[in-house]
């Protein structure tokens, strides 16, 4: 891979709660090459959005990233940076879009406003010429009679339109890199369509990368080039769209994937993986997953699984990398599966 | 059932602030010490044990808080002033509380028309100022006895109170929960009773708690401006009333019923304060509070 | 749509509506009707499973809850084993409800959240005076491990418990009163993948253990062909199309349901697809397009003026295939 424009190696968020320390994310490492798109899946409670807040610093208490864990961005520690300059690159080179956008923009403030105050921060720009920017952007993003709209509130809006101001908003400066944390989650599936046709015609535009995290899988197969399962607030399987898709090493990737209800493909019953995830106070010592994994042996209670090289740029955190003779039955994604 | 209340207040307890805690203590002793005041109290109650020698006595070691100009003991009327005071407002507080909720509940779960008319009739009470409203019948009726004051006091306070429980029984009516026990067949007396009441305890708790706080000093109020209660019986405003016009030549006779006033109520109010923090029980950390679920939507 | 050798239908629902007004404006008070449900008809059989899908706002959960009489309908019938549920009132209606019950999507918002778990599932046995004390202590316990929960986790409160099984703790509320029919309203869609395939293999059991019928609602159309056996599509409050499932997923008339399918995500990153992305917004049910409602962003090559007038009825284009569309042929 090429000098990756983000880097994150051993990234450590804890919480801590009365309850005891929840390691939210417990030894991250992952990288985003320019002009890639990354997806990160995983189920809740696996540390997936934590991980996006702490990329931007964004963490409050009772979080804190722990010493010993490293962010690079273009070359520079982003945790060792003062807050003005980690201040000027939020927004500029690093933006976010958020889930919900309702919550995520200002009620009393018109669009065109919120849009605009992007250009004024970052860019000095002035006034005028920050609302023709703006103007511009929302154009851009595909929201019809823009110079009407950017007059109007949140409120007026509908989600997709809502989800296309943020986008607008965090692309105004030309990012290095994208942040979409469950961008469509709120969304219809035909709106869902559009935004992330949009998202990708963006993103060739600008040439910008994108760390796109979703619990869909359907999502990720459409849009990342690469992908991180995340367990446990670490990744499990890192692997191309492709190699993961045809061929998941990881237990927990298999077990997502046959859990899946697809279009178009009948089975008796869905496959489940048992139990729940586990609570970040109490990760299992040895493999996170072992508790719900069919294929765990003694191996997997004593040590914790190192990350095992499946094929290039294919890694996997599993003890069946070294012993694939243990691995229980043949159910891989789509098992016995029948296609109608 | 019971045991289990027990173990929610004694985890409540757990997450109290310490400030909170220190709240709950203050109230706990001056609670205790009016209850106990037969016995703590070292002169009877109302002795004017020398009026010519022992009038209007600095603090000392035979007297902790003074003398007042009658020479009865401070301390011992603090002690007893507090059997009155905390006993009127927390007696008219859960007057407030009772109706406020009631009426709040049916309110909001009824809705429509019965709620729009419910609401027109605590908009006109409110258009009276509680204070006005006060002076306006105790004026007429003196002295009056100490159960008609707390039935006063209480039934013209309990509108904010039904306020907010109308309001939470409103959200409470499109909660699914309610929507299921509908689906079950449950009647409306049952739902109020089982689903909506017990969710809006907690607010109603902290509400009684601040409003603990309110009646003390509109209680005090009510003394000082010489209509509240009446001699024989002394309340904190009463005493406060009483000895202002000698604070210079006598400031323990107005100090101390006024530190008693102050300190309670704002241990009421710190109380009240934490306890809309505690008494949730979704408010239990967990890990769901780190990530929410990625919920869908409909 | 009752074809003579059939069995009766456990449910009958005809030409419901459900109109809200709504207030706008503070100075200028405006009214509006929103019409959420606009002439929704269809049967679900003894046993059966219909699923239901459409996008938000398209009025699938107003149709659950006001066949349910959760909403009041505006008109309309619904005949539930033959009786008028509508011309039922107070206690008759409270004694129905035994009959038909509904599992939520919120498992947060559907448990109150200071009933313990126990009483939760025990409240229907009280109010129909299905069992008392002792005897119903063993039922409720019977229906947490039906559901497959521990009978012990009766004493605890919905807080202690994950999403997943809340969820499970909701269906055994619902299967308390042993109704023949549940309406499902988007049971799976707030859990996590792994969690949702053990709720829907969890409904399938019990739907064929207990010969129950559902009104199977979501928005996530791979769910729906997994469970129903015949599936509604719903636009703007109004039933576009209605087949068996394996019909509507392979040979989808409408060009709305063509859209929909298309635009799931599928994890199969090979996939060779083609995409229908629709243009725009759904409109708002308050102002519906004239004629047939899918017009403004029906991407039909026939697609001409006549859309924009006719209101195109239900029609059964194939057999037990129904599509509301003019430019569909019948024998399609």
């Amino acid at each position: 891979m090429a000098e990756p424009l983000l880097a994150i190696e051993d990234l450590r968020t804890y919480f801590y709660t009365a309850a005891g320390v929840a390691r939210a994310v417990d030894g991250l490492s992952l990288a985003v090459a320019p002009g890639e798109t990354v997806g990160v899946v995983g189920e809740s409670g696996c540390g997936k959005s934590v991980s996006a807040l702490s990329i931007l610093r964004l963490v409050s208490p009772p979080g804190r990233i722990e010493p010993g864990s490293r962010i690079l961005f273009e070359g520079r520690d982003l945790l060792a940076l003062d807050e003005r300059a980690m201040r000027a690159i939020r927004g500029r080179r690093i933006a976010m879009v958020f889930q919900e956008p309702m919550t995520a923009l200002n009620p009393v403030f018109t669009v065109g406003d919120q849009v605009a105050e992007v250009a004024r921060i970052h860019a000095r720009a002035s006034r005028a010429v920050a609302w023709k920017q703006a103007v511009a952007m929302l154009d851009r993003v595909g929201i019809p009679a823009p110079d009407e709209r950017a007059r109007e509130y949140p409120h007026q809006l509908s989600g997709g339109m809502r989800q296309r101001v943020m986008i607008a908003m965090a692309l105004m400066m030309k990012p290095a890199l994208l942040i979409a944390d469950e961008p469509t989650t709120a969304l219809d599936v035909t709106i869902q369509a559009q935004i992330l046709e949009l998202l990708a015609e963006l993103q060739r535009e600008y040439g910008m990368s994108v760390l796109l995290i979703t619990h869909d899988l359907g999502v990720v197969a459409e849009t990342a080039s690469r992908v991180v399962v995340m367990y446990g607030g670490e990744a499990v399987e890192q692997a191309p769209v492709a190699a993961l898709f045809a061929a998941p090493h990881h237990p927990y990737t298999r077990g997502l994937l046959a859990a899946m209800p697809r279009l178009g493909l009948l089975r008796e019953r869905l496959q489940t993986i048992p139990g729940t995830v586990p609570a970040p106070t109490a990760w299992p010592d040895g493999c996170r997953f072992r508790d719900r994994c069919s294929s765990a042996w003694e191996r997997c209670a004593a040590e914790h699984p190192p990350v095992y090289p499946i094929a290039p740029g294919h890694e996997s955190r599993c003890h069946l990398a070294h012993e694939p003779a243990r691995r229980d039955g043949p159910a891989a994604a789509g098992g016995r599966a029948v296609r109608a | 059932m019971s045991a289990d209340g027990v173990d929610r207040a004694r985890r409540a307890w757990a997450r109290l602030s310490p400030g909170a805690r220190a709240a709950a203590g203050v109230i706990a002793v001056f609670a205790l010490a009016s209850l106990l005041a037969p016995w703590l109290a070292p002169y009877r109650v109302g002795q004017q044990i020398d009026i010519v020698h022992l009038a209007s006595l600095p603090p000392s070691w035979a007297h902790p808080f003074g003398t007042d100009r009658y020479s009865r003991d401070v301390f011992t009327r603090i002690l007893y002033g507090g059997r009155v005071s905390l006993s009127i407002a927390t007696l008219a507080v859960v007057v407030s509380a009772t109706v406020g909720t009631l009426y709040g509940a049916v309110a909001g779960y009824a809705g429509g028309a019965v709620d729009t008319v419910m609401m027109r009739v605590i908009d006109a009470l409110l258009s009276v100022p509680r204070v006005l409203m006060l002076i306006a019948v105790l004026a007429l009726w003196s002295p009056v006895p100490v159960a008609a004051l707390v039935l006063l006091i209480g039934l013209t306070g309990w509108f904010d109170i039904a306020r907010l429980v109308r309001a939470q029984a409103l959200a409470l009516r499109e909660r699914e929960f309610v929507v299921a026990a509908r689906a079950l067949g449950a009647g409306p007396a049952r739902i109020v009773r089982r689903h909506v009441l017990p969710n809006v305890l907690g607010p109603v708790i902290v509400a009684g708690a601040l409003a603990v706080g309110n009646v003390i000093v509109l209680e005090a109020g009510l003394s000082f401006l010489g209509i509240g209660v009446h001699e024989p019986l002394a309340s904190w405003g009463m005493m406060f009333q009483d000895a202002t016009d000698q604070f210079v030549s006598a400031w323990w006779a107005v100090i101390f019923p006024g530190a008693a006033i102050v300190a309670t109520v704002l241990a009421f109010n710190t109380l009240g304060d934490a306890l809309r923090d505690v008494l949730d029980p979704r408010q239990l950390p967990g890990h769901a509070a780190l990530e929410p679920p990625e919920t869908a939507h409909g | 749509m009752s074809a003579p050798a059939r069995p009766a239908p456990l449910l009958q629902v005809r030409d419901l509506r459900k109109h809200f007004t709504r207030t706008r404006g503070v100075v200028r008070r405006e009214h509006e009707v929103v019409r959420a449900v606009d002439g929704v008809s269809f049967d679900v059989m003894p046993g059966e499973t219909l699923g239901l899908v459409g996008e938000s706002g398209c009025g699938k959960t107003t149709t659950g809850r006001a066949i349910l009489r959760l909403v009041e309908p505006t008109s309309g019938s619904v005949h539930f084993d033959g009786r008028d549920l509508l011309a039922l009132r107070g206690g008759d209606l409270r004694r129905m409800r035994r009959r038909m019950q509904i599992v939520f999507q919120d498992p947060f918002s559907s448990l109150n959240p200071r009933m313990t778990v126990g009483a939760i599932v025990r409240e229907g046995l009280t109010i129909h005076r299905l069992a008392e004390g002792e005897a119903a202590d063993r039922r409720v316990r019977q229906l947490l491990e039906e559901v497959g929960l521990r009978p012990e986790y009766a004493g605890r409160y919905p807080h202690e418990f994950s999403g997943g099984q809340r969820q499970r703790v909701g269906i055994a509320r619902a299967l308390s009163v042993e109704p023949s029919f549940i309406v499902c309203d988007e049971p799976v869609s707030a859990l996590d993948v792994s969690v949702q395939a053990q709720v829907v293999n969890l409904l399938a059991d019990l739907r064929r253990e207990r010969q129950l019928a559902y009104l199977f609602i979501a928005h996530d159309l791979a769910v729906v062909e997994h469970i129903a056996d015949r599936v509604a599509v719903m636009y703007l409050g109004h039933i576009v199309e209605l087949a068996r499932a394996r019909d509507l997923y392979r040979e989808p008339l409408m060009p709305y349901t063509r859209a929909l399918l298309s635009a799931v995500p599928v994890p199969d990153p090979g996939a060779a697809r083609e995409r229908i992305i629709l243009h725009g917004d759904v409109p708002s049910p308050a102002h519906p397009p004239s004629g047939c409602v899918f017009h403004p962003r029906c991407q039909h090559p026939a697609k001409d003026a006549a859309c924009t007038q006719v209101v195109p009825p239900l029609e059964e284009k194939a057999p037990g295939h129904f599509a509301a569309c003019i430019k569909v042929p019948a024998g399609a």
